[in-house]
């Protein structure tokens, strides 16, 4: 029996939001200009003649994301021209780096949450969504009780290009091209192929969205394109006495990262746990987590049906589709292209010394799993509610402000109501004051309240006015309580609590 | 003749008001008249009556304490961004390009009162060592003009050769300042890689391209290098090593500077009459207390191949600008002396190639480094020839693209490894052509190398001798 395994690797582009752009002193604020090519100059122009100087803080910001992703910062890093032609590409060539980017490695680990969703058929055998549907085809994927690895292979920086625009004016198709964006800096971060689902994927995503967000070092908007995701998607062919639960770790990862492949075999059928596919489907255009969910799905069933009719995939790019759902090839490049790498000359390299490293390593804020771990620990927080409000980390200042807050007036509130309040009403953090909020939450409590004496006085009135009920709950019918607590409940036109309530009554009818 | 005085006799001249910058221009632009057309030196000449106003202006500003370079006139080679001046590279695919910003060392002169009055013909993109490989004809050397001048800055040194400007900012990649100095009878000073900014110097191969001055006498060259260099924000590879007071070094004295001869600049393929007047001149030295110190550069043969992989790989990349959607050229405008650099260097970049022979050539590059550094180490500096052969009739090297690359020999190793070298007049031909040597130093040791040259020249006249064409009628 033929089983088959997905195997995707990530790459991944975060415009970084420094005040100027990566090698000019330019406003680096595209989304927000008011007109095209007004934040530009010689040097994101590409005029002749004109120089990049990098810039300090996104190359710093670069190292921050590498320590905060666990990788080790090259001490020795430079820059290097990628050369081809586009003409969003005004140089000609994109400064990038190639073989020595600013981090290597590192890692996110993501929950084992995001298998549970999955509901496999058989323990074994994980089907993905469009998938599921077809029994014909078995597909492995890991399934684990606690979270999963997924290794960073690099994260080196480089500069964005322009954005070409196709419109009609005045009656004739033109292509524009606003050169706002060009040069803003931008990072990219490429995994390892150790993502075995769509659901992985989505989760490996949220994850790094949100440890770039705790940094504060870019937007991360998926609408806007200043975080832009690559799946690179290949399905193995694996026969079933694999052990579904080994982790699929290749052994030599230089070659498994995004741009490059295993290319040792020429059939796609292989048993050996560290060998990859021999094509890979890169699919571009996603601009949402849950497109890359999906954008995985469809392939993963197109290349299976491919495999099933025993060819292999062609190894190409593809475009998401998304209002039909379906990946399309994108134009096929007449031959493999060659980006004629070389150490960019205008820019000498950069080194790092470990003290200057350390001294980043202070700047990183309080990252997501930790905050977590604190907010569970220090506010006796339910875990999935902890998780909620650590989802966003202005979200989670404005929890501890107002815990703060709560601690300051020595409010009787607890913690947990305001934690519920915040979740619950989704409470915009942007608007909110701590302080309002706590009173609006105080006083909202307050009236909910009946003070013990009308409490007494209700009960007293209602026990009188029911005797036929109370006979019954004294003849051990102790269910009807309920009967009594309802009653109660509406002559307080809902206030009070129905614990508190019932505990009083069963004083009463003792 | 106002344009035979050195600058600093210029400027001092001009505060005395013995004569004014207006008579240094006029007589620049009395120059452009009457040899203008025939050395074709120019691209474009700035309008004698904007630079005559400009001139006047000057004259009516200058105090005391005003630049040493305020109002006087010099011209730039067409490589330099120049805001609202056609800039062209000597290349159709530029010809009708006006910049919007300035190049960091024309803003430098701009704001000590220079007079810009031309931009010069050139090697189209640097590509060349004769000012023939140009879209604007070739340019013709005034000590004889069925010659060429020399390149690629050869339109900077035939305008201070025949009096048409005081002096000029070359650019260097492989002897671009050097090898037409040397021909044209004047200094040229290469400069250390990252010593002056290359802002707004359109480039030809970024990691050897050097921005250095070229005029009558060293001691004019220390003046300009004095304004001009120094660390620029706008240039990562400029480096904020001190600049020193050039001009203040310059004390004539050389007793006991050790001048290193490496025999394998020497050897076959070199004119006997080139060979001859260095001789001659590391003779003198050796009477004005140097001391000569025959060594060896066994790498000597691999400099050529160094050169001319990694200058065209960078220039592949840094020429894909002009992909002919901006600048209003194709891509087919450029020479074919251009194209052949262009795709030397894709295929030396190519996957496949790219080891055998870009990261070769910068693995050789890495022992020229200490090549060099072995032999400063026993020495000040290296005495060495520019040229193999006086100034080539003009289309010699033009039908002869091998014998195009040769004439670089003596002046493509210096680029690699960014040390400065000062090319100066030292003799001439039986039939009166010039020709010239190069000082080499350590890296940052232009203060020596000016002060060597400025004290050859106090001891000589080769530097003073006009061509013949300033004497006709």
């Amino acid at each position: 029996m033929v089983t088959y395994k997905t195997i995707v690797g990530m790459e991944i582009h975060v415009e970084l939001k420094t005040k100027s752009k990566m090698f000019c002193g330019c406003k680096n604020d595209p989304f927000h200009a008011p007109k095209p090519n007004i934040y530009t100059c010689p040097v994101c122009l590409g005029l002749p003649g004109a120089l990049p100087v990098p810039n300090k803080k996104a190359v710093e910001w670069t190292i921050m994301l590498g320590l905060a992703l666990g990788s080790e910062i090259s001490l020795f890093s430079k820059f290097d021209r990628k050369n081809y032609f586009y003409p969003d590409l005004p140089k000609g060539y994109q400064i990038s780096q190639y073989d020595q980017p600013i981090a290597r490695g590192g890692k996110i680990v993501i929950a084992s949450e995001a298998k549970q969703s999955f509901s496999p058929r058989h323990p074994e055998l994980v089907s993905g969504s469009k998938i599921a549907s077809s029994s014909r085809f078995n597909l492995i994927g890991t399934s684990r009780n606690d979270g999963k690895t997924i290794r960073i292979h690099r994260v080196h920086l480089e500069e964005d290009t322009g954005k070409l625009i196709h419109s009609t004016v005045n009656g004739k198709k033109v292509s524009l091209i606003d050169f706002n964006r060009s040069g803003v800096p931008l990072v990219e971060i490429v995994t390892e192929p150790d993502i075995n689902s769509s659901e992985e994927a989505k989760a490996f995503l949220k994850k790094l969205h949100q440890i770039i967000r705790y940094l504060d070092i870019s937007d991360a908007d998926m609408e806007k394109g200043s975080m832009r995701l690559e799946p690179n998607i290949s399905v193995k062919i694996m026969s079933l006495r694999i052990n579904a639960k080994q982790s699929f770790s290749p052994r030599h990862p230089e070659l498994v990262s995004g741009s490059k492949i295993a290319s040792s075999s020429s059939t796609p059928r292989n048993d050996d746990e560290s060998e990859l596919p021999s094509y890979k489907v890169e699919v571009k255009n996603i601009n949402s987590f849950n497109f890359v969910k999906k954008a995985i799905d469809y392939e993963v069933g197109r290349q299976i049906e491919i495999l099933e009719a025993g060819e292999t995939p062609v190894q190409e790019t593809r475009g998401w589709e998304e209002k039909k759902g379906v990946t399309l090839p994108q134009r096929r490049k007449e031959a493999a292209h060659d980006y004629r790498y070389f150490p960019e000359p205008d820019i000498p390299p950069m080194r790092v010394t470990k003290d200057q490293i350390s001294e980043l390593r202070t700047k990183i804020p309080e990252l997501p799993d930790v905050k977590l771990a604190r907010f569970i620990k220090n506010y006796q927080l339910k875990p999935e509610d902890a998780a909620r409000l650590t989802d966003e980390v202005e979200l989670a200042n404005f929890f501890e402000k107002c815990a703060s807050q709560l601690s300051i007036i020595n409010s009787k509130l607890s913690i947990q109501s305001l934690a519920n309040w915040i979740i619950n009403k989704k409470v915009d953090y942007t608007k909110a004051s701590p302080e309002e909020l706590i009173k609006v939450i105080t006083a909202t409590k307050q009236v909910k309240q009946v003070d013990e004496v009308e409490l007494t006085r209700v009960i007293d009135q209602i026990i009188a006015a029911n005797p036929q009920p109370v006979a019954e709950y004294k003849k051990g019918k102790t269910g009807i309580i309920m009967f009594f607590v309802g009653q109660v409940k509406r002559e307080l036109k809902g206030r009070g609590d129905a614990v508190s309530i019932r505990k009083i009554l069963q004083e009463q009818l003792k | 003749m106002l344009l035979d005085k050195t600058i600093s006799e210029l400027a001092a001249g001009l505060r005395k008001k013995e004569f004014s910058s207006v008579d240094i221009v006029t007589e620049c632009y009395d120059a452009i008249e009457k040899h203008g057309k025939e050395l074709n030196a120019f691209i474009t000449v700035i309008d004698n009556t904007t630079a005559l106003t400009y001139a006047q202006k000057k004259d009516n500003e200058r105090t005391e304490n005003t630049s040493p370079l305020h109002g006087i006139p010099f011209v730039l080679k067409d490589a330099y961004i120049t805001q609202r001046i056609r800039t062209t590279s000597a290349s159709n695919v530029l010809k009708n390009y006006i910049p919007q910003y300035n190049a960091t060392v024309y803003q430098k002169l701009l704001d000590a009162g220079a007079i810009l009055i031309g931009k010069m013909n050139m090697d189209a993109w640097g590509h060349g060592g004769s000012t023939e490989n140009t879209d604007f004809g070739p340019a013709k050397n005034p000590w004889d003009t069925t010659r060429v001048a020399g390149g690629s800055s050869g339109g900077p040194a035939i305008a201070i050769a025949a009096r048409m400007s005081a002096f000029a900012i070359g650019e260097d990649t492989g002897g671009s300042i050097r090898n037409p100095a040397a021909w044209c009878n004047i200094t040229g000073l290469k400069v250390t890689y990252g010593r002056v900014s290359r802002y707004g110097t359109i480039a030809y191969a970024s990691s050897f391209d050097t921005v250095g001055p070229m005029a009558r006498t060293a001691e004019d060259c220390a003046l300009l290098l004095e304004l001009v260099a120094g660390q620029d924000p706008y240039d990562a590879t400029s480096s904020p090593h001190k600049v020193p007071k050039y001009t203040q070094k310059l004390t004539g004295n050389i007793e006991g500077i050790k001048v290193g001869i490496p025999k394998e600049f020497f050897g076959q393929g070199l004119d006997s009459e080139i060979k001859k007047s260095i001789d001659i001149a590391a003779k003198k030295f050796e009477s004005m207390g140097a001391k000569l110190i025959e060594l060896s550069m066994p790498m000597f043969d691999y400099g050529l191949p160094v050169y001319y992989l990694i200058g065209p790989s960078e220039t592949s990349s840094n020429l894909a600008r002009y992909d002919g959607i901006r600048y209003g050229q194709g891509r087919n405008q450029f020479t074919p002396e251009t194209m052949r650099r262009i795709m030397i260097g894709t295929y030396a970049l190519s996957a496949g190639y790219y080891d055998a022979y870009y990261k070769k050539a910068q693995q050789a590059r890495t022992l020229f480094i200490k090549e060099y550094e072995k032999a400063l180490s026993s020495c000040d500096v290296l005495l060495m020839p520019v040229n193999p052969t006086p100034p080539t009739k003009i289309g010699e090297l033009m039908s002869d693209p091998l014998a195009n690359l040769l004439a670089d020999v003596y002046t493509t190793s210096q680029n690699p490894v960014g040390v400065p070298s000062l090319a100066l007049p030292c003799g001439f031909t039986t039939t009166n052509l010039p020709i010239g040597m190069q000082l080499v130093g350590k890296m940052f040791s232009e203060d020596l190398l000016l002060n060597i040259g400025y004290a050859y020249q106090q001891e000589t006249d080769w530097h003073k001798r006009k061509p013949g064409i300033l004497e006709s009628p």
